[in-house]
């Protein structure tokens, strides 16, 4: 980025005014639609801003891991696909998006939203695998936040094909009505510290100036069920406590937007 | 091309969804898509959903693939794992690649590349739920993109297939009349040069069969190219 754009947005946040007009506790505006890709057994597409990021679930059935025999398999897959933003490069997975599908997948998994013995066909022998991918089709900061909530929408959206336990065999086509029951409404914050100010939902240009980010995801009962922390500059222990007061007040009102779907 | 299914495909002639055989599925087309492209859009035919995005022109990286007299144009086609009926793998197939160099081909005719000599036109394509006719749609959602980008082109390139299930000769297969269909031939032309910039075919057709297919494709180009023109047009007049 140009050196008078990152000063323009760092004097700005010196009056705590953010260089699309917002303060520094501002969430941008979500838009939310599920059900979007007929062909997925569940999908949601989430827009914070100019952000819009798009997860898709697929059903596969497997045979589950001999130390959790009596569970299914949940995978996330993250891509930031150059379609999304012109720093972004085609090849082998960046390191960047394999933090972004790591994170996402602690978020949801450790918040035990999904009882992964429901996905159990048939102890030891067969599982569902619910893999959920997630792509960024306009990337504008904070793929994380969008990340979790697409990634659990579409979940929540999904229902199960039709399994025919004779043949092992998944019906794609044949949708029960069967679906995931979530336990819980995980929701991640992420926090971007530019200096001493720490900002809410960055944007791509405030990620690109921010020396650290902080990312937060806290479930119902405001307990934290995963973080993150990225970026070589150091946080300190009362940054730190300041942005989970953050995360968990902002994570409550998206919770109550997020249970509209 | 699987052969027949168990089912008739074509009924008095009239296909299963509804169509006459010569009818195109349901098409819309928006451009402006993706904010961070240089130029975008989103093609939809039936069910099946293309994205493009247009980053360019810009410096070549590798450099030594730079070409002094005009731009170089690269094609990332890819299906998105949740786009398919069994979840696809993430990342470039042998049938993405293939799809990426036939789309470069039938674009690059498009673009007049001398007036950009020594950059790089990336155009990045995404295929959210395939129902058939994927590269198609991928090539007019690609050529609406670079339009939108402002990029100077002889004229927009229409694509779609005509193929053959049930022994009749049907214009734009969708998934059904593909998987159980006898022929496929894709196509993309630029409709006011009369001019064909991608062919490829697989499957069973007779000479006739392939004439009436082209004639089919040829007849309905400007069907696609009023749609893409439309949302090109609505653009501008949207704009704040």
């Amino acid at each position: 980025m140009s050196l008078v754009n990152t000063e323009f947005i760092k004097e700005s946040l010196n009056n705590n005014v953010r260089s699309d007009g917002r303060k520094l506790e501002d969430y941008r505006d979500i838009e939310i639609e599920t059900g979007i890709i007929p062909q997925a057994n569940g999908s949601a597409r989430v827009r914070l801003g100019n952000t819009e990021v798009i997860a898709g679930v697929k059903f596969s059935v497997g045979k589950p891991y001999p130390d959790t025999a009596n569970q299914g398999m949940f995978m996330v897959n993250g891509e930031l696909s150059p379609i999304s933003n012109p720093n972004y490069r085609s090849g082998p997975p960046s390191p960047e998006s394999i933090e972004l599908s790591r994170v996402v997948d602690r978020a949801i998994r450790e918040s035990k939203t999904v009882n992964f013995e429901d996905l159990c066909i048939e102890e030891g022998e067969a599982a569902w695998m619910l893999s959920v991918d997630i792509y960024p089709t306009n990337a504008d900061g904070n793929l994380f936040d969008a990340g979790v909530i697409a990634a659990l929408l579409a979940i929540k959206n999904a229902k199960f094909p039709e399994y025919d336990a004779e043949s092992g065999k998944v019906a794609h086509e044949t949708r029960t009505k069967n679906g995931v029951k979530l336990q819980n409404v995980p929701v991640m914050v992420t926090i971007a510290k530019v200096g001493d100010k720490l900002l809410i939902d960055p944007t791509f240009e405030e990620e690109s100036i921010m020396e650290a980010r902080l990312n937060i995801a806290t479930i119902d009962n405001g307990n934290i069920c995963a973080m993150q922390k990225g970026g070589v500059t150091p946080v300190t222990n009362e940054e730190l406590k300041n942005a989970v007061k953050l995360a968990t007040s902002k994570g409550k009102e998206l919770r109550k937007l997020i249970n509209k779907y | 091309m699987a052969g027949k299914s168990d089912t008739p495909l074509v009924v008095k002639g009239k296909r299963i969804d509804g169509r006459k055989a010569n009818e195109l599925r349901k098409m819309t087309a928006e451009v402006g898509i993706i904010p961070q492209a240089d130029g975008s859009a989103r093609f939809t035919m039936g069910e099946t959903v293309a994205i493009a995005g247009v980053y360019g022109p810009k410096e070549v990286l590798p450099k030594h693939q730079t070409k002094d007299d005009r731009a170089l144009i690269r094609v990332y086609y890819s299906m998105l794992p949740f786009s398919t009926t069994d979840r696809c793998r993430p990342g470039p197939s042998r049938r993405s690649k293939e799809i990426s160099k036939v789309m470069i081909d039938a674009l690059e005719a498009a673009v007049i590349t001398e007036k950009y000599p020594a950059t790089a036109i990336e155009i990045h394509v995404q295929i959210l739920n395939a129902n058939a006719g994927t590269r198609t749609a991928a090539i007019n959602a690609a050529s609406l993109a670079l339009a939108n980008a402002g990029i100077e082109m002889r004229d927009l390139v229409c694509a779609v297939a005509a193929g053959k299930a049930d022994d009749t000769v049907l214009l734009d297969l969708f998934q059904p009349e593909d998987n159980f269909g006898q022929a496929d031939l894709p196509i993309a032309v630029m409709p006011n040069r009369n001019e064909i910039t991608l062919v490829q075919m697989d499957g069973d057709l007779s000479s006739k069969e392939f004439d009436e297919s082209m004639k089919l494709v040829m007849d309905s180009a400007m069907e696609i190219y009023e749609v893409q023109k439309n949302a090109l047009i609505g653009k501008k007049e949207n704009k704040k």
